[in-house]
This record gives structure tokens, C-alpha cells and sequence, in this order.
């Protein structure tokens, strides 16, 4: 087996909703599980940088980018529904 | 598309500068509120949020912004490139478009939420002072939630968050089939009350003709008319047909007289048609409806009037060569473009689309005079319902503009009404002069009624429609024995009227030279007698004198004796 990939995340929120902060917590649940110490995460606040989120075209949010090993991968959501979330990240159930 | 100078009439709407929605709502759209436009599938949506916005941003300057989830913003600029929006124009300052079509790839696990998109386009409107903002087809990242109850979350979110900002906001939804997705979406249900305005667009076939309308569902704060007002795309974009409320109208009634091109016709009419009055002439095929048309155009040429002319019966080409037969000439104005000339014969279409053609062409080349033939031809089948009303609105807005129309209407046989008129144009026709067939003595000949004629004194005669080769005119109709005779029994009448006419003529100029021999005679007589009594007269005198001088001489001589005597003197 290779050598495991390192993955790089940027996570949409829009400031402290519950969707937001619902999605930060499942993120970093499964970053713990499955990617300890082989991951980045860049959380992007669009309420406090519209522009990007203007730029990005990310208009639902929370909303996951897989940035890393490619290709890239787009989830929206709170990311509860663990088993969606790790079959498009190409992560073992 | 007319460019308003006016200002708004109420502060308190948003004019959408859509010709005639903006009657049926008193002014437009709720200013700073949300309106929910609703629709099937090709019902007009789109088009009308984007044209709000295009209005809004030339007529009273206030940038918008379309957030497009369905149609990307590419193919919505493509789709409304005809309309001369000069979209591209627009979309550097005033106009922008936000595309958030849903990838096809994207995934989707647990909850989310608007927030991501409301954040940007706070920062979006900011930015170039945006007033009015339009959401297409929100249904559709609702739809991903697959949650009612989040659905209804996210509506609440977005409404707020438009009311907060006093956008000037519409919301497109689909609505297929109205019943059945109203059940099956709840939460469409739900939006219509939460919204201010809610406008509802419908597109049917009747026969297979296409007939679109919207209608105005609710209206908070303001009064708007209910029924359903029917509206076509036009060159411009969405064209609605509102009825023009009473009390608003402002018509010029005009005391102007436009000849009917035939000089007795005029006559009969006590000087023509009043300009800007509606004409309607009525009659079975081939009794000279068009020829009568085709008079009254020339008429309006030779004035220097531009004028058009619409055949839904034969092509235009062929109507100038068959009038051209009665000294009607129309090829000659066409060319100098004073006549257009548009022929119908084998569109199909509704009679809405017809009338939206008519007023288009007719504003285009500021048309003073108009003749449409027949009027009947817009109550073709699938349009029965839709065209009084749209002869109605015909009327109504040529009489606006002062524009003199002229209809004809073609009669059937069968018909149950022999003198009325399938759409009852003839009830708010001004003038109505009746064309009919009489058919006596083995000839079928052309008469010509005046059966109403408003605010004018006109002849209550039947006279015979007269077509020849140096035109058209009227010809007395006889009436002997209580018949009315037209053709060749007229011609003998007036043959034999004529003959006597001579006669007496021939008589008069015999009794005048007997006279002028006799006075001739007398004169001579008179200047013998004269010449008498001149001889008589000369006599006299010289009688007279004979005697005087003899006295003289006597006289002379006495004295003459008395000196030769010596005498004394006396």
C-alpha cells in the first residue's frame, strides 16, 4: 500500500448557524476517525467574506470542497449522513 | 420600446414598465415587497421577472439582480436577445446575473441553508445599489433539502431577508397543473400567503390556438383588477391586454370629417366619417366591402395620411391589382410608403396576437388611417371567446390614438341575423353602413344602406353601389310602385326620364323662336310707325312755318306801301 494521501479541506460556513456548526463538528469528527494527523481544513466564513463565497459561486451552505488528493469533490450539507460523505471523499465505510 | 420620461405615478410601486400590467395593478409592483409570479412550465416566468428588471433599471434606474437557479444566465441573455434589451449594455453596471444552477454532481448529505447566498448577494447589492432582485425558480435548491419543514425555513429565511433589504423582489415557482403540485408542495401554498403580490400566469390551447393570460391572485394594500387579462409576447417582450379602467379615458373626440373616397358617399354622410371614428361595413362576399375599403384609403393617400391596410382574406398584392380595376389605385402609395400593406391570410394565431401585430405595425408607421378586412377573420375557430374583446380593445385603441379605422365584416347566408354581425362590432361601430344584394329582373345589383351613423345627419336612402371603370359612385335607387329599382330597370327609368327631359327641351326652344319672330315682327312694325309719325311731325312744322312767313311778308309789305306812299309815320 502506498503512502496514505494527505487531504485538503476548505469548509463554507455561514457564521455560527446551526447548520454551520453542526458541519464543523462532523467534519472534524471524521477527519479524527478516518484522516488523523494527514488532513487540512480552511474554514471559509462567507457572512464575513462574501466576496468569496460571491467568487466560489458556493450560494448553499455549509458546503464541503475536497481540494486534495484530486479529484475534486463538492458536498453541501451538515455532512450527517456520515456514510454519503465517506463514500465521496473515497474513504472505507 | 417606448422610453418613459414620466415619473412614476405612486411612490409606494415599482412600475414594471410592462404595457399594461402596470394598469391592472394601479402602478406595478409592491415597492420594497415580495411578489411570487407562478406558472407552468413556458408560461412566461423568466421573461417577465427578467423584463421587470431591464424596466426597472432603464426607466427608473435601479439596478437589479437575477439569481437564475434553473436556466443559466447565458441562455436566459440568448432566449431574451430579440426583445432589444441590450442586455450586454445593461449587465455592466445595472444589471446582474447570479448563477446557481445546482451541479448535476453535487451531493448533498444532511441539512443546509440560504445563508451562503443571501450573504453574497448582500455584498452583490451593495455593491451596485440594487433595488430590485428577482429569484428563478426557487423550487429548485428547495427541492434538495427533501425536508417540507426546511423548505418552509429557508422561504421564511429569504423572505426576511428581502424585506429587511426593501428589495423590490419577484420570485418565480412552477406550478404544473395547479392543483396537483399545490397539493403535493405544500409549501408553495404556504408561500403564497407569506408574499404581498402574487400574479399567476396560465398558457392554454383553445382549438389549437395558443391563448396565454395572468392574473393578478392578491394584492396587500392595493386594489387591482381580478380577471384574467391576456397577454402575448411582443417585439418588446411581455405585452398585457389592460382593459382600460372607466373614468381614465382621455380620448379626443374630433369634429373632423375624413372622406370615404366616394364623393356621394360622403354626401349621404353629410361630409364623411369623423375622424378617429370606428367604420364598419358589412356585408355577404363579393357585395364591394373591400372596394369600399380600398376608396376611403386612397382617399386617406391623396391626403398624404399613412395608412394601413390588413387582409385576412387574399394577399395585399392581389387586392391593389383587383381595386386597380375600378380606378382604385393603391400600387403608387404603396411604393411612395404612405399604404402598408400586411396580409394575414394564412397566419394562424390567436386573436390577441393579431391585435398586438396590428397596434405594433400601426405604431411603427404612425398610421392615421387603418383598415382591417374583415374583422370577422379574428373570431376564426379557437378564438370565439377572446375575439369581441379583442375587437373591443382594437377600437378602444385606435380611438386613443385617433387613429380612423374602418372594418368590414362578412356576412353568411345561414347566418340567423342577416344584418347583425358575428361580433357584434356593429354595436360600437359609429357608422355602419350595410352593403346587400338585390336581385330583380334576372340582375343581381349592389345596394349600399347607411344604418347608423352617429352624431351625424346621414340618408336614410338605399342607393345602388355603382363600379366601373372610372371608380366607384352612388347612383339614386328608384322607387316605383313600391319597389326600389336598381341595374337596368333603373337605367330605364332614368333612360325614359331622359327622353322626356329632351322633349320638353326641344318644345321650349320652338316656343322661344315663335316668340323672338313675333317680338321680331312687332319691333318692325313698331320702328314703321315711328319712322310715320317722324314724317308727320316734319309735316307739321313745315306747315306752320309756310303760314308764319306769309304773315311776315304781309306785314313787310304794308309798310313797304306806306313809304312808297310817303306816309306819316304811324
Amino acid at each position: 500500500m502506498s503512502i496514505p494521501a494527505h487531504f485538503k479541506f476548505r469548509l463554507y460556513v455561514a457564521g455560527d448557524g446551526p447548520n454551520s456548526t453542526l458541519a464543523k463538528t462532523n467534519l472534524a469528527a471524521i477527519c479524527l476517525e478516518h484522516l488523523a494527523d494527514r488532513h487540512e481544513i480552511e474554514i471559509v466564513d462567507v457572512l464575513r467574506e462574501p466576496q468569496r463565497a460571491l467568487a466560489d459561486l458556493v450560494m448553499l451552505t455549509p458546503h464541503l470542497v475536497k481540494l486534495s488528493p484530486g479529484p475534486i469533490r463538492k458536498i453541501t450539507g451538515t455532512l450527517s449522513q456520515r456514510e454519503v460523505v465517506l463514500q465521496a471523499l473515497g474513504l472505507p465505510c | 420600446m417606448k422610453a418613459k420620461t414620466i415619473p412614476a405615478a405612486n411612490p409606494a410601486k415599482a412600475r414594471t414598465g410592462i404595457e399594461g400590467f402596470d394598469e391592472i395593478t394601479h402602478g406595478g409592483l409592491p415597492r420594497g415587497r415580495t411578489t411570487l409570479l407562478e406558472g407552468g412550465p413556458g408560461s412566461g416566468k423568466t421573461i417577465m421577472a427578467l423584463q421587470t428588471l431591464v424596466n426597472g433599471a432603464r426607466l427608473d434606474n435601479e439596478p437589479g439582480i437575477f439569481v437564475a437557479f434553473e436556466e443559466s444566465s447565458e441562455r436566459i441573455v440568448a432566449n431574451a436577445a430579440n426583445f432589444g434589451w441590450d442586455l450586454p449594455e445593461l449587465m455592466k453596471k445595472k444589471l446582474f446575473f447570479l448563477d446557481v444552477q445546482p451541479s448535476p454532481d453535487l451531493m448533498v448529505s444532511g441539512s443546509f441553508d440560504l445563508s451562503g447566498m443571501l450573504a453574497a448577494l448582500q455584498a452583490k447589492a451593495h455593491e451596485m445599489n440594487a433595488r430590485r432582485i428577482v429569484f428563478d425558480a426557487v423550487d429548485v435548491p428547495l427541492a434538495l433539502l427533501h425536508d417540507p419543514v426546511a423548505e418552509r425555513r429557508e422561504m421564511y429565511r429569504l423572505h426576511d431577508w428581502l424585506l429587511k433589504n426593501e428589495f423590490t423582489a419577484l420570485i418565480t415557482a412552477k406550478v404544473g397543473g395547479a392543483e396537483t403540485y399545490a397539493a403535493n408542495h405544500p409549501q408553495m401554498s404556504f408561500m403564497q400567503f407569506m408574499v404581498d403580490c402574487g400574479v399567476t400566469l396560465a398558457h392554454e390551447f383553445v382549438l389549437g390556438i395558443s391563448q396565454r393570460s395572468l392574473r393578478v391572485v392578491k394584492y396587500r394594500g392595493s386594489a387591482f383588477q381580478e380577471n384574467d387579462s391576456p397577454f402575448v409576447f411582443g417585439e418588446g417582450g411581455l405585452e398585457v391586454a389592460g382593459s382600460r379602467a372607466s373614468g381614465e379615458s382621455k380620448i379626443v373626440v374630433s369634429n373632423e370629417r375624413v372622406s370615404s373616397g366616394v364623393v356621394r358617399l360622403d354626401t349621404m354622410l353629410d361630409g364623411g366619417y369623423y375622424r378617429g371614428s370606428t367604420i364598419l361595413i358589412s356585408g355577404f362576399p363579393g357585395t364591394a366591402k373591400t372596394t369600399l375599403a380600398g376608396a376611403f384609403l386612397e382617399a386617406a393617400c391623396l391626403r398624404g395620411e399613412q395608412s394601413m391596410f390588413v387582409s385576412f382574406d387574399s394577399d395585399a398584392n392581389e387586392v391593389n391589382r383587383n381595386l386597380a380595376s375600378v380606378n382604385i389605385r393603391l400600387e403608387r402609395f404603396v411604393k411612395k410608403g404612405l399604404l402598408h400593406t400586411k396580409s394575414a391570410r394564412s397566419l394562424t394565431g390567436s386573436a390577441e396576437i393579431h391585435l398586438m401585430r396590428i397596434k405594433t405595425l400601426a405604431r411603427r408607421h404612425k398610421v392615421r388611417c387603418l383598415v382591417i378586412d374583415p374583422v370577422s377573420a379574428l373570431a376564426k375557430s379557437g378564438n370565439e371567446e377572446t375575439a369581441y374583446n379583442v375587437a373591443e380593445r382594437l377600437i378602444d385603441w385606435t380611438k386613443d390614438q385617433g387613429i380612423t379605422l374602418l372594418c368590414t365584416s362578412l356576412l353568411h347566408e345561414s347566418g340567423p341575423n342577416l344584418e347583425g354581425t358575428p361580433m357584434q362590432v356593429s354595436t360600437i361601430a359609429d357608422t355602419w353602413l350595410h352593403l346587400s344584394y338585390l336581385v330583380q329582373s334576372g340582375e343581381r345589383n349592389r345596394g349600399l344602406s347607411i344604418v347608423k351613423s352617429r352624431g351625424m345627419a346621414h340618408s336614410n336612402q338605399v342607393r345602388e353601389l355603382v363600379l366601373s371603370k372610372e371608380g366607384v359612385t352612388l347612383a339614386d335607387a328608384y322607387t316605383a310602385g313600391g319597389e326600389v329599382l336598381m341595374g337596368t330597370l333603373r337605367w330605364e327609368k332614368e333612360d325614359a326620364v331622359r327622353t322626356a327631359v329632351e322633349e320638353g327641351r326641344v318644345a321650349a326652344k320652338l316656343k322661344q323662336a315663335t316668340l323672338e319672330s313675333e317680338e321680331a315682327l312687332l319691333e318692325v312694325r313698331l320702328k314703321a310707325l315711328q319712322l310715320e309719325l317722324q314724317g308727320k311731325r316734319a309735316e307739321k312744322q313745315a306747315f306752320s312755318r309756310v303760314e308764319s312767313d306769309l304773315t311776315v311778308e304781309l306785314a313787310t309789305g304794308k309798310t313797304h306801301l306806306h313809304e312808297l306812299r310817303g306816309a306819316d309815320k304811324a
